[in-house]
């Protein structure tokens, strides 16, 4: 990496100099000194425009001064540049009211009924820049009011100020152009193409970043007013990305979130789902008192104290073992193998409740844990490849950073999968088409240089071997690795030692020395020695009797392959479940006990990078603990206390026990799965979760379900004309365990394989097919 | 290190100008009996005590009293739950949570009404400042000060509590809004009464 060296240029702003780098704006530049030059279009994050005319400055160069004030958002400063901005020039300030003036020409006076006012730099600027009277004597021009852009986004058009920022963000940012400025004059608005709606993953960002009230967001209209809220800032709990938030609460009910502001994740942008998708805490049906299975078989409410001893004696009482989902904080999750180890006395826990192998467990614990990739590593990358990843699916953000990318210097980016997504066709990949579970070849086959960069998503490791190619292509290559799951506490699961065969820290269960450190740190005896069981190994165990009782956190059984054998295991072992919602897992459990919501608690998430994001409680008054708190009270009950009773302990305690510096687990290679040749109506599956789906931290809120794609099979053109199906026919998928009748879409796909999204409207996979990639089902019209 | 004691110039004292209090003993027959005479010319007065509560004095016409949420002519209300008259509110004493008019459940004309409306009669200091504020002349005040209660809660008036009573030719909402007028016609006054299609049928 080499330093950029960047030339420096001074100019003078109402006398004062100020030197900043070369091509930087003037409005950048005054901003530098604390001149706050009024502004609408203007983003720093989005290509300048010169839309809106507020920013007009006098400026001269070298003595001669510009015969007209300049928009200062679209000139870059110039050596020997004198801006004279409203507060020195009368021109300026007499030029930018005048702009103002004609801006509220024919913005409505509906401040009272619009969702901005309180928080509209409109309002603001026009207090601060606009004549205290309207001259204005004419009609204003109308629309009708408001249009749906799409079920989550509605747009006023009379009161829109054509800045372009929706635009041009959705061109420039989201890659998403599906709204533009149409017709000229005053009767200029913003529309949207009338055959296809604004389908963006992205779309909310353009409400937060509307400078009028033109743009509003439907689950928030008329909700509350800006000095109603109370803003904490936060982190996403939806996915990997890591994205800072701001949460916005209004009487202890969340009432909407906004993307924060950290240049080193998130920018300033968020996805939809991170937006929107927050009622399921809310969704009525929370568990709010511990249940403990009585004599009759059924759940009654219990007190703590009751709950717990019954806790205490079920897990007690024989081999036990622990599986918490990958939406816990790592502080939680420390609690958990914390609790596996002393309380339980075993390594067996995993926080991948999902399509899993060994071969994963061995990568993550060899090359994952206490890997440092970071979004800069992207920014400076040669070229990126994505293997079982869909950026725009599964991590929104790391999407929107390569494509940033993309834009600005046409990165590179290979995509090894079965389909073409439309995120990698928005991100110009060169699509390698392969045949599900035939990743690993074409990954071993392809060539990186040490400043390149391989993403790899938690899908890769549904193809036996591909990890291992990954690994290898890493090693021989010295390109960048970086692992992106889904969920966003897996990587901090991960570091937590939530997993078999490491503990906190990045320590392998397997070597004396790490569990002596450990051992110290807990105060305990000695630890277990012998590598834990997966997760499918542990149900297995359960089924086989070896295991008797279940520790159960944020699981749903049919996030994994085989939910008939997990819904067995959940029946017949003893299980202690912790959840926010009744969910499949508290229907079979013995003892049910609440935990907060990720609203209710502190606790930080760690994002792919490894980044903390730590957030404090939202909503302060709820009586909810967070898991470890709770996880501490059974092991208190069970008289092998783990010594964690609050967040702030775990954190602290976890952050003493620092990173593992010894030397990492081995990694033994997997070799590839013989390859499934498929005939006529045959064809292997792949699939992947889209980003807005019918997931369980997405319920509540049907304006967001509205926005998700539409589902569909997609089958290449070959297969097509074989079966003899068009776009929109309906095809039939089935195996042996179940149907799903689906309208077909033809698009750039492996021959031999048929996607399916994996937990859409109409598509359960894992449910109806208990499998979702690599599988063979047969395809025919139906 | 000794603490620094505070000079009386740091405090800002010798500005003061102060002035001993003497006291000069009893005063004399004449200065007391002129106060007295003050109270000795109140007994030939007309009393101005009033036989509360059986008889009731009417107040100043413009007394602050308590508040009254009004309607349209046609019965809708003049909320749109805007949440001005809790933003100007120095006692924090109105909750206001605003909703959007549908055509099955429209309150009041144009596009948003006041789903949830209190003022808690415990904090208003009666200052009037939210009357100002109102953009639809939904929030007056009314002449009645007979506001006290036995519990806090029933001092938090609803909206139901405040809202107006239906008069002659208004219908109860919800309703749709008169024919042919939008919103801006009922601001202006240009409706006058209902409309016999705005009646809705209940089953």
């Amino acid at each position: 990496m080499s330093t950029e060296v960047v030339d420096m240029i001074t100019v003078i702003i109402d006398g004062f100099e100020v030197t900043v780098p070369k091509g930087t704006m003037v409005i950048r530049a005054a901003e530098k000194l604390g001149i706050q030059i009024p502004r609408f279009c203007d983003h720093p994050l989005l290509d300048p425009v010169g839309a809106c005319r507020q920013c007009l400055v006098d400026i001269e160069i070298n003595g001669r001064a510009f015969p007209k004030p300049q928009a200062s958002c679209t000139i870059p400063v110039e050596p020997g540049m004198i801006v004279k901005t409203q507060l020195t020039s009368a021109v300026a300030a007499k030029a930018q009211e005048g702009v103002m003036e004609l801006l509220l020409i024919n913005h409505p006076l509906d401040c009272p009924v619009c969702d901005k006012g309180g928080e509209c730099p409109l309002q603001n600027q026009a207090m601060s820049t606009g004549r205290s009277e309207s001259r204005f004597e004419g009609t204003k021009r109308t629309f009708e009011k408001p249009v749906k852009i799409s079920a989550q986004v509605l747009l006023d058009r009379e009161r829109c100020i054509l800045c372009a920022r929706c635009t041009r963000f959705s061109d420039q940012i989201a890659a998403d152009p599906f709204i533009t400025l149409n017709e000229r004059g005053a009767l200029q608005q913003v529309g949207i193409y009338e055959k296809q709606p604004f389908e963006s993953y992205f779309s909310g960002n353009t409400v937060q970043i509307c400078p009028v009230g033109a743009l509003t967001g439907a689950s928030y209209r008329f909700h509350a007013r800006p000095f109603d809220l109370v803003s904490t800032p936060s982190a996403c709990e939806h996915c990997a990305s890591g994205c800072s938030l701001r949460t916005d609460v209004r009487r202890g009910k969340t009432l909407r979130r906004l993307a924060g502001d950290d240049a080193e994740v998130n920018e300033e942008w968020n996805c939809d789902k991170g937006r929107w998708a927050f009622k399921y805490v809310t969704a009525g049906d929370r568990i709010t008192h511990p249940l403990v299975r009585g004599e009759d078989g059924e759940l009654h409410e219990a007190s703590w104290p009751e709950a717990l001893a019954a806790a205490a004696n079920g897990l007690g009482a024989n081999r036990s073992a622990v599986l918490v989902g990958g939406r816990v904080t790592v502080e939680d999750a420390y609690g958990y193998s914390k609790f596996a180890r002393v309380a339980l006395n075993t390594n067996d826990i995993d926080f991948r409740s999902r399509v899993s192998s060994d071969e994963e467990r061995d990568f993550l614990a060899a090359k994952v844990v206490g890997s440092s990739t970071t979004y800069r590593d992207i920014d400076r990358a040669d070229a990126v490849l994505l293997v079982g990843f869909e950026p725009e699916e599964e991590s929104p953000i790391v999407f929107l950073r390569i494509h940033k990318q993309v834009r600005k210097r046409s990165l590179k980016v290979t995509a090894v999968a079965s389909k073409l997504s439309r995120g990698n066709e928005k991100l110009n990949a060169n699509f390698l088409c392969v045949a599900p579970g035939a990743e690993a070849d074409a990954v071993t086959a392809e060539s990186l240089t040490a400043q390149s960069i391989i993403l790899v998503g938690e899908r890769a490791s549904e193809s036996a071997g591909l990890l291992s190619a990954v690994a290898a292509l890493a090693d021989r290559t010295g390109a960048k690795l970086a692992w992106i799951p889904r969920r966003s506490g897996e990587r901090g699961a991960l570091e937590a030692g939530a997993i078999g065969n490491l503990l906190p820290g990045g320590r392998p269960v397997s070597d004396a020395s790490a569990r002596v450190d450990v051992s110290t740190v807990w105060g305990a005896d000695a630890l277990p020695t012998t590598v834990g069981l997966s997760a499918c190994a542990i149900i297995e165990a359960v089924n086989a009797g070896q295991i008797g009782s279940l520790v159960v956190a944020g699981v749903d059984p049919l996030d994994g392959e085989n939910h008939h054998q997990t819904l067995a295991a959940l029946k017949k072992a003893f299980v202690v479940s912790l959840e926010i919602r009744p969910s499949a897992v508290t229907a079979l459990a013995d003892v049910v006990l609440p935990v907060a919501a990720v609203t209710e608690k502190s606790g930080s998430f760690l994002n792919w990078e490894g980044r903390a994001r730590h957030f404090e409680a939202a909503v302060v008054d709820s009586l909810n603990r967070s898991d470890v708190r709770i996880l501490s009270m059974i092991a208190d009950e069970m008289n092998r206390p783990i010594g964690i009773p609050t967040v702030k302990a775990a954190s602290k305690e976890l952050a003493s026990l620092s990173t593992w510096d010894g030397a990492r687990a081995k990694f033994a290679a997997a070799k590839p799965a013989k390859s499934i040749s498929v005939s006529g109506n045959d064809a292997l599956l792949t699939s992947w979760r889209r980003l807005l789906d019918e997931g369980t931290l997405q319920q509540g809120e049907e304006n967001l379900a509205a926005t998700a794609r539409k589902s569909v099979a997609v089958i290449s053109p070959k297969r097509a004309a074989s079966i003899g199906v068009v776009d929109g026919d309906a095809v039939r998928v089935s195996n042996d365990n179940g149907v799903i009748v689906m309208p077909v879409l033809v698009e750039n796909i492996h021959d031999d394989a048929l996607w399916l999204p994996r937990n859409s409207r109409g598509s359960h996979l894992l449910a109806t097919f208990g499998v979702a990639s690599g599988a063979r089902v047969t395809v025919v019209k139906d | 290190m000794s603490e620094i004691q505070p000079t009386r110039r740091d405090l800002g004292l010798e500005a003061v100008s102060s002035k001993p209090v003497v006291n000069n003993g009893a005063a004399s027959f004449g200065t007391q009996l002129l106060g007295f005479w003050v109270t000795f010319r109140a007994m030939f007065k007309k009393p101005n005590t009033v036989q509360y509560p059986e008889v009731k004095e009417p107040t100043a016409p413009r007394f602050h009293g308590r508040h009254q949420l009004n309607r349209h002519p046609d019965g809708l209300e003049k909320c749109i739950g805007c949440e001005l008259c809790a933003w100007a509110c120095p006692a924090d004493a109105i909750y206001v949570e605003g909703e959007a008019n549908t055509e099955e459940n429209r309150m009041s004309p144009g596009e948003r009404y006041g789903k949830v409306y209190q003022i808690n009669y415990l904090r208003c200091v009666f200052c009037g400042l939210c009357i100002e504020a109102c953009p639809t002349r939904a929030l007056t005040m009314t002449n009645e000060y007979e506001l006290a209660d036995s519990s806090r809660s029933d001092l938090i008036y609803e909206k139901m509590d405040l809202l107006t009573p239906l008069r002659e030719g208004m219908l109860m909402p919800p309703h749709p809004m008169y024919p042919d007028m939008n919103d801006t016609n009922y601001y202006k006054g240009d409706v006058l009464g209902s409309h016999p299609s705005q009646e809705v049928k209940h089953d």
